[in-house]
């Protein structure tokens, strides 16, 4: 029994969708960060999806190439984020608004 | 030695072709501007790791600068050769030198060589030591050269991450400010969030068309005609996002005041200048080269960002009082305007792009480095009246700022009116007639907060009042270095009339402290004040906003070189 | 050689920049010295570049000298660049030779002003573009050349800008020749719609296709700007006002050089004007009205300078004369001629300026013939060399223009011989009230004389006239050889004499209405030229030898120039005035300021609302950025459904 390629896509467009929300309705900064992985994996699924579809390598090599810039998107960020919330603690995205207007 | 490397090369290839994998043929030189960079910001960090001493931040500079202007000769001899023997494609057809690659290999070299001119002595005051900013700044210059050059989606991507990532460094490289790490934040979760947009649009674009690479897409969509597949015009909109994203195009500008507000005044400069740069470059060509024949689908959206930018760009900075912010929505504002020339989708409307952004590139670098010498240590001197009178007492500056804003508002003989005029002057030609009469108004809107400054800076010191409560706290800072408090003005505000007798008397006593100043500081020279702290300028900083007010003077009395260039380089597409 | 023509007008060019920064500290008098020298110098190149296309075939007279591209958008292509042919190089040739004997006359003349290094830098930027008028090898960069000249005749005019007068003279120059500089761009605008190009070789081989409606209106429309720099019918009277000028400045711009400007636009156009007849025939008829108008006003005026004006105004009269009836070797031949003669006079007017102290009023002169000898006696050779007395200069040149006038029609040769009467007598009025007779100003001297501007500072102490210093003297001797010996370039007796004719032939030589007359015909016409002249200077004698006061000849009308200028103040100035004022009260303070301010508060609003969307949350922001996708991707599928 095969599924077939529009369920995976539906599913990848379902998971970006969750990312994208996530992202807009949580104040922690590296939960809104969660769901921007979340966003960067559902395109990988649909460039598998895809690459098996069209039977062509090519889609597969691009999820390595996203996943590596996720990696280094993590260590930056998470930089950012530790050099930001070091002097306040518990602090979420909603406080940093001193830049306005 | 090289007997066994060789057999390890044979070996490897060997293993390679078992597993059924062929390594791409490298052409090395034809990315050479960017191995200069890379390699160059690789010594950068190992002399920092290696040396016993912190190296000055100058020594960095100087090494920086230098990279830049190796990385731009071979730009230009590449250029020679992509003349004379047609684009050279290598890495299995992701990266295309051609005329369009190396219009922006160039631009971005120019950056890469003024900015670290025009950031040494921000960072010698603020105290901000060690070779990260050079270190960022070249890798997102390779970054955005990567964009300009690449010829697959995937490429695009990775050139973007590339030249985002430091930028989202940058931003937040002052770490004593506070605004500088908001910056930073802002910045990285939007951009993130674009970015995944992005992959998700190359996604989508890729199961649409069958490949990443431009070449074949182009090609593919050259032999089907589809105009009605929700999931190419959809991967289409969502690429257009992220681009619009890194360019600052309205309605998905928001991060870019904040940002640009936030960063060190030399890195919004540089973010300003090479964000721009690289945002473009991919734009143009995955719009203009390989979408053409979905125009009709893109161009009204194009059409729609153009004027939102534009417009929004003009307005909101018209009621800034920050002249940092103030700048950084014109910046938007500029944007739209280089979008003016991608929605005539011409090779006119792309030549006069190319050259919007190569000028803009300069004068946003020089008068983001006047700013950061206004805005004084800490950078909390940005509001407009800090530029009454500077005229006065900084006549090169205040000069050299005039220029730069005059150019930013498009007056003649700079290179910001050919720039303008270009761009519109495609639009009318594609029949954008409303597009090319907003742009006109904006302009004109645009006009009136340059001029502002300008009017401001030559208008004389303390002619009006709102000054006097803050020139007060001034006398008292500039007056402090020296260790001396000026006691008489801390009661009364001394620059309008009614207490000019503290005025005289505070006088003498700010004067001293720049003398003091002058003497203390070393290689920084503090210039001469009078009721506004000193600002300091270095012989880096002038020589840097030499070049950008020369380049900026000398092709707007005489563009016909680099308009040719613009005009080879979209020949050579 | 022709190669070095761009150093023709490069020297003037480093001269200018050289003091424009530095003239202040070089001083009184090296900054003088300096300019002359490169004015010099640049003379030398001329004439080497003149020798060397010389040496070519007259056939291939004609060199371009392309420099770069200036300006190109679209089919516009204007290059800079020189056309180096016998036109422009003979123009360039008597402009810098004329101009270094006034920069040399004026180191003397200004040594005691206290803006010496800034006159200079004016004079030399003055020269530059005069040349870059002449040798331009296209409409725009001699327009370029055209407005270099007008703006330093204006810095030139007002130099002595404390004056009252002076400043008002030169807004009075400004104006009138905007009006002539508008047709003049009309012109080239029509020339460029109509052929396409702006470069004269390639517009004249082009006028083949253009219809003669279109040829005519060019032709009128170049010719505006001409009338408007060459103080033509009705655009004359700013001539008579610039002489509130340093003298030199009257001689070398307001009567050698850039006056001619006009002509020499005519006989660049020369191709434009053979294929629209009707054109040149307006062109002849103002010419030869201005002419007479002209002399008339010039029998009437008692400022020395003034007379030389008028003077210059009749000449240039002449000259579109010639130029109108098709002959342009006659107008550069009486162009040349008139530089020489003209220049002299002028300076010679300066010399008698500086000996009276400043005086103008040439009825307080008399008698200074005897204590200024070098300045009487070339004044007398400018004189009658402006008379056309026989073997003067001006006689070969007025005579060959009279002949070709009276070939188109003998009405033309008949006020035009009326005016060379005049001029005779109008000059020799000048001569002997300043030169001979009484010395009027021996007597205790008014404290309050004529002239509104120079009145007010006479004291009773003498004056004690002597020629000038050998800065001054030099350029009146050489000048005065130039004025008797100027014929000698185009003597009508033989075929091999005609110079001039023979060396501007490749230029004009197609279009020249050539009217050969017999041989008793041209004896008829020196004849009648000749005893016109003497007829002028003998009537002259006559009158003015012995009395000063005769009031019947110098009507109101005449001294007044024909009430031109009144005319115009009235019809003109004040209707514009009264329409700017309107403008400035109502349009101005009410519409535009009222469109502006409500524009500029819509934006201010409108900027206040959207920042508050800048709210500093970055969810916010992403919220916008996701609505911004959810719109977009929305428009996009909907289309594509549909």
């Amino acid at each position: 029994m095969s599924v077939h390629a529009s369920w995976y896509l539906t599913l990848a467009a379902l998971l970006f969708t969750i990312g994208a929300v996530g992202l807009l309705v949580r104040r922690n900064v590296l939960v809104m960060f969660m769901c921007i992985e979340l966003m960067l994996n559902a395109a990988n699924l649909t460039f598998v999806t895809f690459a098996r579809a069209l039977n062509d390598i090519g889609g597969q090599v691009a999820v390595f190439f996203v996943l590596v810039v996720a990696a280094a998107e993590v260590v930056v960020g998470l930089g950012i984020i530790v050099a930001i919330f070091r002097r306040k603690v518990g602090a979420t995205a909603d406080d940093a608004h001193l830049l306005k207007g | 030695m090289i007997g066994s490397a060789h057999l390890a090369g044979v070996v490897g290839a060997r293993l390679v072709a078992a597993s059924g994998i062929t390594i791409p043929h490298i052409d090395y030189t034809a990315i050479l501007p960017e191995l200069i960079l890379l390699g160059g910001m690789l010594l950068l960090l190992a002399a920092a790791a290696l040396s016993p001493r912190p190296l000055p931040t100058e020594a960095y500079a100087t090494a920086t600068v230098g990279l830049a202007t190796a990385s731009l000769v071979t730009s230009l001899v590449l250029w020679r050769d992509v003349t004379d023997r047609g684009p050279l494609t290598t890495v299995a057809h992701s990266i295309d030198v051609d005329g369009f690659a190396l219009f922006f290999l160039v631009t971005i070299s120019c950056i890469l060589v003024v900015a670290p001119m025009l950031g040494a002595g921000y960072l010698r005051r603020e105290r901000i030591s060690g070779p990260e900013y050079y270190v960022l700044a070249l890798i997102s210059g390779s970054g955005a050269m990567f964009m300009a050059s690449a010829n697959d989606l995937v490429l695009v991507f990775l050139g973007l991450e590339i030249l985002s990532i430091p930028l989202y460094v940058l931003a937040g490289l002052d770490h004593r400010r506070e605004a500088s790490g908001e910056a930073a934040m802002k910045y990285f979760v939007l951009g993130a969030f674009s970015s995944a947009i992005f992959v998700y649009g190359i996604a989508l674009t890729y199961g649409a068309t069958g490949s990443t690479n431009l070449a074949e897409i182009g090609a593919f969509l050259a032999r089907n005609v589809v105009t009605s597949d929700g999931v190419l015009i959809g991967g289409l909109g969502l690429l257009l996002v992220g681009f619009a994203f890194k360019v600052a195009a309205v309605p998905f500008h928001m991060w870019t005041p904040d940002v640009y507000q936030g960063a060190p005044t030399p890195a919004t400069g540089f973010m300003a200048a090479m964000a721009k740069a690289g945002g473009f470059a991919a734009l143009l060509r995955v719009f203009v080269s390989t979408f053409p024949s979905l125009r009709s689908s893109w161009q009204p959206v194009v059409f729609v960002l153009a004027a939102l930018t534009l417009l929004v760009g003009a307005v909101v900075a018209v009621v800034q009082s920050d002249v940092k912010r103030m700048l950084s929505y014109s910046s938007i504002n500029h944007a739209g305007f280089v979008l003016l020339g991608l929605q005539a989708a011409t090779a006119r409307g792309v030549a006069g792009s190319l050259y919007y952004v190569f000028t803009y590139g300069l004068v946003v670098l020089g008068s983001f480095a006047v700013v950061s010498l206004v805005g004084g240590s800490g950078e909390d001197r940005h509001d407009l009246a800090r530029f009454r009178g500077l005229g006065r007492r900084q006549p090169v500056i205040a000069t050299a700022f005039a220029v730069l804003l005059l150019a930013q508002a498009g007056a003649p003989f700079t290179t910001g009116f050919f720039a303008k005029l270009y761009v519109v002057e495609a639009a009318a030609a594609a029949h954008s007639y409303l597009l090319a009469a907003i742009a006109m108004g904006s302009a004109a809107i645009a006009a009136f907060f340059y001029l502002r400054v300008v009017f401001l800076m030559f208008s004389d010191a303390g002619a009006a009042a709102p000054a006097g409560e803050g020139a007060t706290a001034r006398a008292v800072e500039a007056a402090r270095p020296a260790g001396i408090e000026p006691a008489g003005a801390a009661g009364g505000s001394w620059v309008p009339e009614p207490s000019g007798a503290v005025a005289t008397m505070v006088a003498p006593v700010t004067r001293s402290a720049a003398a003091d100043a002058r003497s203390v500081s070393s290689g920084v020279v503090a210039l001469d004040v009078s009721g506004e702290p000193p600002v300091a300028t270095s012989p880096w900083i002038l020589a840097g906003l030499g070049i950008c007010v020369a380049v900026t003077v000398v092709f707007g009395v005489w563009p016909q070189p680099l308009v040719e260039f613009a005009h080879q380089a979209t020949l050579l597409f | 050689m022709i190669h070095a023509a761009f150093l023709i007008p490069l020297f003037p060019l480093v001269g200018f920049a050289v003091l424009a920064p530095f003239g202040r500290k070089l001083g009184n008098p090296l900054a003088g010295w300096i300019a002359t020298l490169l004015v010099a110098a640049s003379f030398v190149v001329t004439v080497l570049v003149f020798v060397a296309l010389f040496r070519i075939a007259p056939a291939h007279r004609s060199v371009t000298e392309p420099w770069f591209d200036w300006i190109s958008v679209d089919r516009l292509r204007v290059g800079a660049g020189l056309l180096v042919d016998p036109l422009s190089l003979t123009m360039a040739s008597f402009v810098t030779g004329v101009s270094a004997l006034i920069h040399l006359y004026s180191i003397g003349y200004m040594r005691h002003d206290e803006q010496f290094p800034k006159f200079f830098t004016y004079l030399n930027l003055f020269v530059f573009s005069m040349l870059m008028l002449v040798l331009a090898d296209n409409f725009v960069l001699s327009f370029l050349g055209w407005e270099g000249v007008g703006v330093c005749s204006y810095f030139l005019i007002a130099f002595w800008f404390d004056r009252a007068e002076a400043a008002s003279a030169g807004k009075k120059a400004m104006i009138f020749n905007r009006i002539g500089d508008a047709g003049f761009l009309l012109g080239i605008f029509l020339v460029f719609e109509r052929t396409g190009s702006v470069q004269y070789t390639t517009v004249f081989a082009r006028l083949g296709h253009v219809g003669t409606p279109s040829l005519v209106a060019i032709a009128l429309l170049l010719f505006l700007g001409a009338v408007g720099k060459s103080a033509q019918i009705p655009l004359f009277p700013w001539l008579a006002d610039a002489m509130a000028g340093p003298t030199p400045v009257s001689a070398l711009i307001h009567a050698a050089t850039m006056v001619t400007a006009g002509v020499y636009l005519m006989c660049r156009i020369n191709p434009v004007l053979h294929l629209a007849p009707d054109a040149a025939h307006v062109i002849a008829w103002v010419g030869v009205a201005t002419a007479f108008v002209g002399a008339t006003s010039a029998c009437a005026q008692d400022d020395i300078k003034k007379v030389l004006a008028y003077s210059t105004v009749s000449q240039l009269g002449y000259m579109f004369l010639a130029a109108g009836s098709g002959a342009y070797v006659a107008a550069i031949f009486l162009m040349l001629t008139h530089a020489f003669y003209k220049a002299l006079l002028f300076l010679g007017a300066g010399s008698v300026i500086h000996a009276m102290d400043e005086d103008q009023d040439i009825k307080n002169m008399g008698g200074l013939a005897k204590l200024m000898p070098i300045t009487g006696v070339t004044f007398l050779v400018g004189w009658l060399s402006i008379a056309g007395v026989p073997p003067f200069s001006g006689f070969w040149s007025k005579g060959d223009v009279l002949q070709n006038a009276w070939a188109v029609t003998p009405a033309l040769w008949a006020i035009g011989a009326v005016t060379a009467a005049l001029t005779a007598y109008y000059m020799g009025r000048e001569y002997f009230l300043v030169f001979q007779g009484q010395r009027r100003w021996v007597e205790a001297r008014p404290e309050a004389s004529h002239g509104p501007e120079h009145g007010e500072s006479y004291t009773a102490r003498g004056l004690h006239p002597h020629d000038p210093t050998w800065h001054m003297s030099v350029p009146l001797v050489v000048l005065a050889a130039l004025a008797v010996l100027g014929g000698l370039v185009n003597l009508p007796f033989h075929p091999s004499l005609v110079f001039l004719e023979r060396w501007l032939s490749p230029v004009v030589g197609a279009t020249l209405l050539q009217h050969h007359f017999s041989a008793g015909a041209e004896w008829l016409f020196a004849l009648v030229d000749a005893a016109l002249a003497i007829l002028g200077v003998a009537v002259a004698a006559a009158l003015w030898r012995k009395s000063s006061d005769r009031p019947a000849l110098e009507p109101r009308f005449l001294s007044m120039a024909w009430w031109v200028d009144a005319a115009e103040d009235r019809l003109v100035a004040r209707t514009g005035e009264a329409l700017a004022s309107f403008t400035a009260t109502v349009v101005e303070s009410r519409v535009v300021d009222g469109a502006v301010n409500g524009v500029a508060s819509l934006v201010r609003t409108t900027g206040e609302r959207l920042r508050r969307v800048q709210s500093g949350y970055v969810r916010s922001y992403a919220l916008g950025l996701t609505a911004g996708v959810v719109v977009l991707l929305a428009y996009l599928l909907v289309r594509v459904g549909s």
